[in-house]
Parts: structure tokens; sequence; C-alpha cells
């Protein structure tokens, strides 16, 4: 059976490791490449860059960004933020990614998943979509509306919907960002994840709220995620990926455990 | 010096970051004529069995591979290049390379739970010892995203297993050919040490 996964997200900016809290107020950590080789070495499952560059003149950066980190990091690693076009895609996988994560662009341009689907096989395509809750409404049925800009932008569309035309027009993976849960470190958005798994057959990777290994067990039960995104809880070095991972193997999970760890 | 085979399936720069980090050299090269002559060769690829077949076929990287593979040069396949190193493919229904007998299946789960592809981690088993994964300790979790697994007909051909709703072969080989359907090369530290063992081989 396969393992759970732990996967690490690091917000680039101008090419400098950064931490949204709520998606405001981002404040500077450090290099990205530094950090994602010490994940790696404490036996890091997956790794997810994320351009949060607001300027397109910096983009550049970020390519190096990820050539950088495919040169020291051998674990499968997706990057997203600012991908609009399958060209845009084609040069992240270059530098050295096994896959891509469209958010906006997508919602935008659906066409954008079944485009880079084609190019590059299900597998490399994963659809991130932020999330908060919304009365339920004939347009948001499931109470839970997909936002864009940062979480500032309403769109109208349902994200239980939504996840179900991802898979449709090829989407290999679902990242749920619960934008109620982003930041809080109280936990995932449990109910939302669910919905989410229960109504695809492609893994869901669960984001927004972990603050403690049990808030990942929460979410790989009860929530049915088939992986949890982690970033502050690595990134003030409260937790490491062996500790997190040592608790979920406490209690039943199936993990890959480093060699070291016996 | 190890020779990638180029043939249009997928990132192939992956393999060669992991070599560079290792400190092995390598090319890539989609010349028959350096395949031929090539010291060692790893074979990988994503992608379908069809279309990677097709492009081998008109580089006559097919009849390369083939000579090199019976002047005994070691040779390491790695995902696709595990599967059409096979006799046959139910991918596109491809005829491939016939180097070990056998045939390449698509997952047919009969738990509704197991998702297609099977992509993550999960753990390998040796059944049979081999130079390559000396170093595999049970419990080893390696890195898969595939569709379709490698069925040998011989037993003595398969020498590391895998679980995904029954047993499937994630290590196959004969003589001087080793292929394994999980990338190694996204495998972590102990993909990397896999890779390193082909590099030191000498298959007898």
């Amino acid at each position: 059976m396969l393992s759970k996964r732990i996967i690490a997200c690091l917000d680039v900016r101008d090419g400098k490791l950064a931490k949204s809290v709520r998606f405001v107020n981002t404040k500077d950590i450090g290099d990205p490449v530094a950090k994602a080789r010490e994940y790696y070495e404490q036996g890091l499952d997956e790794l997810v860059l994320y351009d949060i560059t607001a300027s397109s003149d910096n983009r550049a950066i970020m390519i190096e960004v990820v050539e950088r980190v495919a040169a020291q990091v051998f674990i499968p690693f997706s990057v997203g933020g600012g991908l609009r076009t399958v060209e845009d895609c084609r040069r992240v996988l270059l530098a050295g990614a096994e896959k891509v994560n469209v958010n906006t662009a997508a919602v935008q341009r659906p066409e954008l998943i079944a485009e880079a689907a084609r190019a590059f096989g299900s597998q490399a395509v994963v659809l991130s979509m932020d999330v908060r809750r919304a009365p339920a409404s004939e347009a948001i049925p499931s109470g839970y509306e997909i936002v864009t800009h940062g979480g500032r932008a309403p769109t109208g569309l349902d994200a239980l919907a939504w996840a179900r035309r991802g898979e449709a027009l090829g989407a290999g993976e679902i990242v749920v960002n619960s934008m109620d849960a982003d930041g809080t470190k109280q936990g995932y958005e449990i109910t939302l994840t669910r919905l989410i798994a229960e109504a695809v057959s492609i893994p869901v990777i669960a984001s927004g709220g972990g603050g403690k290994p049990e808030h990942l067990y929460d979410v790989l039960t009860e929530g049915k995620a088939d992986a949890a995104l982690v970033a502050s809880m690595l990134h003030y070095g409260e937790y490491t990926v062996g500790a997190i991972k040592a608790y979920l193997a406490g209690r039943g999970i199936r993990v890959r455990k480093m060699k070291d760890e016996g | 010096m190890i020779t990638i085979v180029d043939y249009q399936a997928g990132n192939l720069t992956s393999v060669r970051r992991a070599l560079d980090a290792l400190g092995i050299p390598c090319r890539i090269s989609a010349d028959p004529e350096l395949v031929r002559r090539a010291e060692c060769i790893i074979f990988p690829g994503v992608g379908a069995a069809g279309a990677a077949m097709t492009v081998l076929r008109a580089r006559g990287l097919d009849q390369a591979l083939a000579e090199a593979f019976r002047a005994g040069t070691p040779i390491l396949g790695i995902c696709l290049g595990c599967q059409i190193v096979l006799t046959h493919s139910e991918e596109d229904d491809t005829d491939c390379l016939n180097f070990i007998p056998g045939q390449t299946v698509r997952f047919r789960p009969t738990e509704p739970a197991l998702k297609i592809p099977h992509m993550g981690w999960n753990e390998v088993t040796t059944t049979r010892p081999h130079p390559l994964l000396a170093h595999l300790r049970p419990g080893d979790q390696v890195y898969f995203v595939h569709s379709y697994y490698p069925r040998p007909d011989c037993p003595e051909d398969v020498f590391a297993v895998c679980d995904y709703g029954g047993l499937f072969p994630a290590a196959i080989g004969r003589a001087n050919l080793f292929a394994v359907q999980f990338h190694a090369e996204k495998s972590g530290p102990l993909g990397l040490q896999i890779l390193k063992n082909f590099a030191e081989w000498k298959p007898c």
C-alpha cells in the first residue's frame, strides 16, 4: 500500500522564502534551496515551490531556484504560481520539477488543465484550489467557494463542482487549500477535505491550518487525504519531518521512514 | 561514462542531475553509434510505450540497444525503460525490445480505493539478491508513478516486488540488464545508492 505523504510547501518571493499568514504580511524567512535540502535530508516525501513574486520581471529568478533545488533534492517536487500557459509549465518542468501546480489561471481558463495534461501527462498536473466557506446557495451548494488572488476574489464556483471538473479535464492530483484555516495552525479543514476526497478518484492533498502532528493525523484519517501540506510547522523549526512521521507511525499511519530511524 | 538514451520520452535531466550529484560522469545521447559503443547505458523514460517504440525504431536505437545488450554492456532501465525491455506491452498493443521474455500489463484494481496511476512511495521487497539492490532493507520505500507494470515470463527474472492490490514486479533483470519500475532518481538517498551501485556494477 502507498504511504501517506508529507509535502512541504515553500512560498518563494523574489527568490527568497516567505511564509504567508492568511496570505497577507508575508515575511522573508530564508533561502528556499537550503530549506528544501534540509527537509529532504529529514526524509520529506515531496516538495512544492510556490512562486508568489508579484512582478513578472522576477520570474527568471524562480527558474533559477527550481534548477538549484533539482540539483540537490532527489524527491518529486512541483512548482506553482503564475503558470498561465503550457509554455510556462514546460519551462519549470525542464528546470527540473516533476509537476506543475495550476490555480488562478485554471479558474480563468479551465482548458489549461487539459492542455497541460495532454502535453505532460496527468501525473504532472496538480490542480491547486483556494477555498473559502460561503453560505450554501444554488450556485454554491456545497457551502464552499473557490476564491482567487490570495483569497480576495470570490469566483462564484462551487468547490466540489470545480474539483470534479478539474479531474475530468485531466488533473492528476488536487490540493485543497482552506483559506479559512490557512495560517491559523488550528488544524486542517476536515469537512472540506473529506468532501473533495470522497468526490474524486485522484489523490487529494490537504493544505492550510497544520500546526501540530495530530492535525495531520486527523486530516489523513477522518479527512481522507492522501497527503498533507505543511509549511510553518517546519519553517520555524518547531517540528522536523522525522518527528511528524514518528508521531504518525506511532498512531498506525503508514509513512516512509528514513534508514537511520530504524 | 554512462550514456543516457534520449528517445523523447520525458525528462531525462532528472537522471543526469542525480548522476551529477553523485559525481558520476554521464552524457545524454540519441546517437545509435554512441549507444552501441557506450560503456554503460541508462534507459529512462516516462510516457506511452507505443510512441516510445516508434521513436526508438525511427532512430535505429532499438538495434543499437539490442547490440549493446548482446555485447554485455551494463544497462539500467527506469520506469518506461523497465517496461519496453519486455516482449510486448498492453499499452497501445506494442511489440517491444524483447530483451526479457514477458508482458507489460495494466493495473486492474479490484478494490475501488486503489487509484490508477499507482503514484507515491511504496515498499519494495527483494525476492532475489542483486548487486544493485544490495542496500535495500526490509521496509524501504521508493517512488512510483505508473499505470502499467512489467510481468516477465520467468520468475527468476524478478528481483524485487511491491504490493499494490497484489504483488507486482518492481525490479527485473537478466544478465547485464537490470530495470526498475520506480524512479530511482527521485527515491531519495536510497534511489541514489541504487544508481551508484549501477555505476559500479560489473555484470559477469
